[in-house]
């Protein structure tokens, strides 16, 4: 498949997004129960402006990848069969949850629902976060069950598909967590930064699995199957234009097996091992700057990744394009 | 229930591309056009088609035969592009089993062609909405054409008859005999869409004749255990005789 980067910023900008409310909310709530210092409220309200902002870039990106962006509004009909409509409902119900939650932190506006037993007291953004959660997960489902459920192409169509896109997402929004936290409430970092570790060290265990998995990989499909001639030697000699057409421009993605290998090795680089170690000596250090210049190198490594995941995919129908004439 | 569908003899298509360039004529100005064609005569040319003749060999040399393989959409009974559709655009009607676009639907995601293990759909990329083979429905309906054409604008072209058209759930029907009695396949079976055009094989005509056929094991003329003259490989009246 052709990479977009219009998807490939989209996917990687609300992964990230999603992360970050994710990492916000579960300081909260361990703060709630007390397992965390409840002085680490300022830093709710920017994360999850934050979180908002990387939401409607990819919002925004998305747009990019239509032809009839005027008649997006349309794509919320199919939610019975379509994980496309379905995350195209998933993604504005979570970006408002997300507005409201940055709302009750900025304003202050945060009504006290309930007082727990503990003394603790459950306000409104409490409520909200909660909903924002679940929201932040299954829009992780749709997104990945988008290219998951395309049973054909098989590099995709796997549940280690979904585990990537919720683990990588997650790695990618708690690093963005640790770095704002370093800024705005700098004892917290640390907490931020060892989940951001784990989902990193987590997120590379899922895909270097779905890397070897993909390896291994045998073609389903072959151009016996594609034209019904039971001949093991079937060579195509034209595939009746000289032109290039849709088939052949957004299913190949037209660069050197060297180069897509190469982007393999820079995304385990970049995505894993580079955050990972400057999270690392973040610890060992306390410096914060680390951790802003992890959050670069692991953004720009997803996108990579992204790109991988785009070009790895082999599509059935490419058996029909092998020969211009 | 109909399922309208092509039937495809590989045996007789001579890969002319009438079917191609018909199609194209027909449907760029029918109710699914237009077909734009970019820089048609320049040097990044490129089009939109519902359908191409695409060649392979079959062997090696010196044993190879030449397929022409004529592709477009096979209006597939389980269509996997029809339920990954956000907006509902892509669609098979229940009536006659046509996998169809709404152009004023579609907002160009790809996301079917995606979805389409044959590679059956092209975007327009003038007017950016996914276009696809329509089995000619502005024109099999059309009251106001002879009943002999209203038949897909391919099947019309098809200068060896090469194209079936026909309702393959009636077991009467042509294509269905065709699918039946000639050996009827569909591509790619193995992704469960269960697609309504068939394609027909290449078929040899092989007699088997054994020696004993062509010389009779039961002559007359062997019955006293002589050879009958002249025998074989004598000069004949034939040999002597200039008519």
């Amino acid at each position: 498949m052709r990479p977009a980067f219009s998807v490939i910023l989209l996917t990687t900008l609300l992964g990230a997004g999603q992360g970050l409310f994710l990492a916000t909310f579960t300081h909260q709530a361990y703060a709630l129960l007390g397992v965390l210092s409840q002085d680490a409220k300022g830093l709710y309200g920017p994360a999850a402006a934050v979180s908002l902002a990387l939401l409607g870039a990819g919002l925004v990106a998305s747009f990019f990848h239509l032809g009839r962006p005027e008649r997006a509004w349309r794509s919320a009909a199919m939610w019975r069969t379509s994980w496309l409509s379905r995350e195209v409902i998933v993604l504005p119900a979570f970006m408002g949850t997300v507005f409201l939650y940055a709302a009750a932190h900025l304003t202050g506006f945060n009504p006290v629902l309930l007082h727990l037993a503990g003394g603790a007291s459950v306000d409104a953004s409490v409520a909200i976060g909660v909903a924002g959660s679940l929201f932040a997960f299954a829009l992780y489902v749709c997104t990945a069950m988008i290219y998951a459920c395309l049973k054909f192409l098989r590099e995709w169509h796997s549940p280690l598909t979904v585990a990537n896109y919720i683990l990588l997402g997650t790695a990618s929004g708690f690093t963005l967590a640790a770095a704002l936290a370093a800024a705005l409430a700098p004892a917290e970092a640390g907490f931020f930064a060892g989940w951001a570790l784990a989902f990193t060290a987590l997120g590379a265990i899922s895909r270097g699995a779905s890397l070897v998995r993909n390896a291994r990989l045998r073609p389903v499909s072959t151009v016996q199957t594609a034209i019904g001639v039971r001949h093991p030697v079937i060579r195509q000699i034209t595939q009746g234009f000289t032109a290039g057409s849709f088939n052949t421009r957004e299913f190949f993605h037209g660069q050197a097996m060297s180069l897509v290998r190469s982007v393999r090795w820079i995304f385990l680089l970049f995505a894993f091992a580079i955050p990972a170690a400057l999270v690392a000596a973040h610890f060992a250090t306390g410096s914060s700057a680390v951790l802003s210049v992890a959050v670069v190198a692991q953004m720009a490594g997803l996108m990579a990744e992204r790109w991988f995941f785009f070009a790895e995919a082999n599509h059935p129908q490419n058996l029909y394009y092998q020969a211009v004439a | 229930m109909t399922q309208l569908a092509l039937v495809i003899d590989l045996n007789v298509c001579v890969g002319c591309h009438a079917c191609v360039t018909s199609c194209k004529e027909w449907n760029t100005s029918g109710s699914a056009g237009p077909l734009p064609d970019t820089q048609a005569y320049g040097e990044q040319y490129a089009g939109t088609f519902f359908n191409r003749v695409q060649t392979y060999e079959v062997g090696t040399f010196p044993a190879t035969e030449t397929v022409h393989f004529p592709k477009s959409c096979l209006h597939c009974e389980d269509p996997p592009c029809v339920p990954v559709c956000p907006t509902g655009a892509s669609h098979k009607r229940k009536e006659d089993g046509i996998v169809l676009v709404d152009l004023d639907k579609c907002i160009g995601c790809k996301y079917c062609a995606w979805a389409c293990p044959y590679g059956a759909r092209e975007l327009d990329d003038r007017n950016k909405v996914m276009k696809k083979c329509t089995l000619c429905v502005d024109r099999i309906y059309d009251q106001s054409l002879e009943p002999r054409d209203r038949k897909p604008a391919c099947v019309m072209a098809c200068p060896t008859s090469a194209r079936l058209f026909g309702d393959i759930h009636d077991p009467e029907s042509e294509v269905s005999r065709a699918i039946r009695e000639e050996g009827g396949y569909p591509l790619m079976p193995e992704w469960g869409t269960h697609p309504a055009n068939h394609y027909l094989p290449r078929r040899k005509t092989r007699v088997n004749i054994h020696a004993d056929e062509l010389e009779r094991a039961d002559n007359p003329l062997k019955v006293d255990r002589q050879q009958p003259r002249p025998a074989k490989g004598e000069p004949t009246l034939d040999d002597a005789v200039t008519w």
